[in-house]
């Protein structure tokens, strides 16, 4: 039992960790909470719901498919709903923010209606034995094995390529990085091109971990998925991965003893470890100048 | 009720909850994504005031503002040692570990809320509310008080320098809008007669919080006219055609975005002094640290 859970929020952990990474790297950069992202995380499912069932495409391309396309959608809002209020104040596109994700969400409840649908896996299932305790079903493994991938290719990326090496000068700070020749409208373009293709493979991977799709699926994993980014420090990569998995096995160790309370667990530990380390656990610590 | 009156008394009650978080985030500069938890709390304890106790409505509801602001002292009291966003998202974490709590306990009917609420809230209870907010609330910004809120709002280090305990005057700010919101949430349950934790969640906080921005955040007046238009605006979209009500919820997200960006500062925007001011606080744009 005990085993089983530490796997099951492994797994769950993992794909909050694909979440936050999008809300802590457009943090690192704007300084902005997305709340769009639980939605672009909502319609990566149903991209990837649809390859599967209409195109009958393998599951691994239809996850290429839903990461696409989420790109495309997490550029399109920026370029639509933030861009212009760069220059406003920091509350504008917060609330521009909500309203981008009011407006997915109703639009995706208009289109296919607000009852959940089935996401089959197109691929066998089995469950594998790893010792006496240990069990895994391969699905557990596929979400773990691409969560890694992912996770890897994205470390990669921001540490040893000229385009990572721009987004942390961005995140940094944006005048100077300007100054030193990079474009920054299109680095922010890139980081929310990335961030969003993460939210999407999420929703594709807890889509057909859970066997179920639904306009409203957004909302909680989103919200835990922005938990997980301030956990482990908002703005800091490894951060998000770690404040994911921490999540997700406390939820799942929760749940066991105290069912009832599972959706306030994760709140709980946030406020205590923000409580202990007022900026998360991996977060940098700022000297406030006046 | 007629439907009209109906709709003015939702305006006034949101009323009351936009200038109540306008206290905290608009004046004190203190971002909140959990002002709807005391909204909550206020309604439960009305409600279990008059349901269980037999107290009057009156009492109740003041009783119920007194618990919302005793739990703001709570919660303020941990949370407001964090800034900026990170204060935003542990308020929203107290919001729904309350909302689970409320949907767990014997005594608020868990996820079934509580029926059986006695109509007493009509535009009249709800207008005189208001007013009596709006005028104390007046009277708190023009003392020495409401000019340490605007102080800590403009520059904490700053008015910490200038000798102001800058941690009690955000908790007091945080017990006040507390107590005003409980006030706004015992008038919500004694005019729909019907409470469940739902009622109460983040979506009815976010939904305060675009009122506030709407109408101009740190203006009261700004705040009254934001939750006029929210509130009105689903409704007006709701009589205009079918095809429209249809559509309600997507044009409401939409007309929120194009808002924003037709008037980043809000419809009045607020008195702060912080456009010609450098440094940063919630109504400005975050430069570097």
């Amino acid at each position: 039992m005990f085993f089983e859970q530490i796997i099951n929020g492994l797994t769950l952990g993992s794909t909050y960790s694909l979440i936050a990474l999008g809300y802590t790297m457009v943090y690192g950069i704007l300084e902005l909470i997305n709340f769009a992202h639980s939605e672009i995380y909502m319609i990566g499912s149903f991209i990837g719901l649809m390859m599967v069932t209409v195109y009958k495409l393998p599951f691994v391309l239809a996850l290429i498919v839903s990461m696409a396309g989420s790109c495309l959608l997490g550029i399109s809002i920026e370029k639509a709903a933030y861009r212009p209020l760069r220059k406003a104040n920091r509350i504008a596109p917060l609330i521009s923010a909500i309203g981008v994700s009011i407006f997915l969400q109703n639009a995706v409840l208009m289109l296919v209606g607000p009852q959940a649908r089935s996401f089959p896996a197109n691929f066998s299932v089995k469950n594998l034995k790893l010792g006496t305790f240990l069990q895994i079903s391969t699905l557990q493994l596929l979400i773990l094995v691409v969560s890694i991938i992912l996770m890897v290719g994205l470390h990669f990326l921001i540490q040893k390529t000229k385009i990572g090496q721009a987004m942390r000068a961005t995140a940094q700070d944006k005048e100077t990085a300007q100054l030193m020749g990079i474009k920054i409208d299109q680095v922010i373009s890139f980081t929310f091109a990335i961030g969003s293709a993460l939210g999407g493979a999420a929703g594709v991977l807890v889509g057909v971990y859970f066997d179920s799709v639904d306009p409203m699926m957004g909302f909680f994993p989103g919200l835990k998925g922005f938990v997980a980014a301030v956990l482990g420090g908002i703005g800091s990569i490894p951060g998000a991965m770690l404040g994911g998995l921490i999540l997700g096995l406390v939820e799942m160790l929760g749940a066991v003893y105290m069912s009832r309370y599972k959706d306030a667990i994760a709140f709980a530990v946030l406020i205590f470890i923000l409580l202990l380390k007022p900026t998360g656990l991996l977060g940098r610590r700022v000297q406030e100048k006046v | 009720m007629n439907y009209y009156l109906q709709i003015l008394t939702v305006i006034t009650i949101n009323s009351i909850l936009a200038v109540s978080l306008n206290l905290v985030s608009g004046y004190t500069g203190q971002l909140s994504l959990g002002h709807a938890t005391f909204m909550g709390i206020g309604a439960y304890a009305a409600t279990l005031f008059t349901l269980k106790l037999h107290l009057p409505f009156l009492v109740s509801i003041i009783l119920g503002a007194t618990v919302a602001a005793f739990f703001g002292f709570i919660i303020g009291v941990p949370t407001l040692r964090l800034r900026g966003d990170y204060l935003a998202i542990a308020t929203l974490g107290f919001g729904e570990i309350m909302k689970n709590i409320l949907l767990n306990l014997k005594i608020t009917g868990g996820p079934m809320g509580l029926r059986g609420i006695p109509k007493v809230t009509n535009i009249y209870v709800a207008a005189a509310a208001l007013i009596l907010v709006v005028f104390s609330l007046n009277r708190i910004m023009n003392s020495r008080v409401g000019k340490s809120f605007i102080a800590i709002r403009e520059d904490e280090l700053a008015a910490e320098a200038m000798g102001i305990n800058t941690t009690r005057f955000k908790i007091l700010a945080f017990i006040v809008g507390a107590f005003y919101a409980g006030l706004a949430g015992g008038l919500y349950a004694f005019l729909f007669r019907y409470i469940n934790p739902k009622d109460f969640g983040f979506m009815r906080s976010i939904e305060i919080l675009c009122m506030v921005v709407l109408g101009g955040m740190g203006n009261t007046y700004g705040a009254v006219l934001g939750a006029f238009i929210i509130t009105v605006l689903p409704e007006f979209l709701r009589s205009v055609s079918p095809v429209v009500a249809q559509y309600r919820m997507v044009l409401y997200g939409l007309l929120l975005v194009i808002m924003m960006i037709v008037k980043p500062q809000g419809i009045l925007s607020g008195t702060s002094l912080s456009n010609k001011s450098k440094h940063k606080n919630i109504l400005e744009k975050g430069g570097q640290q």
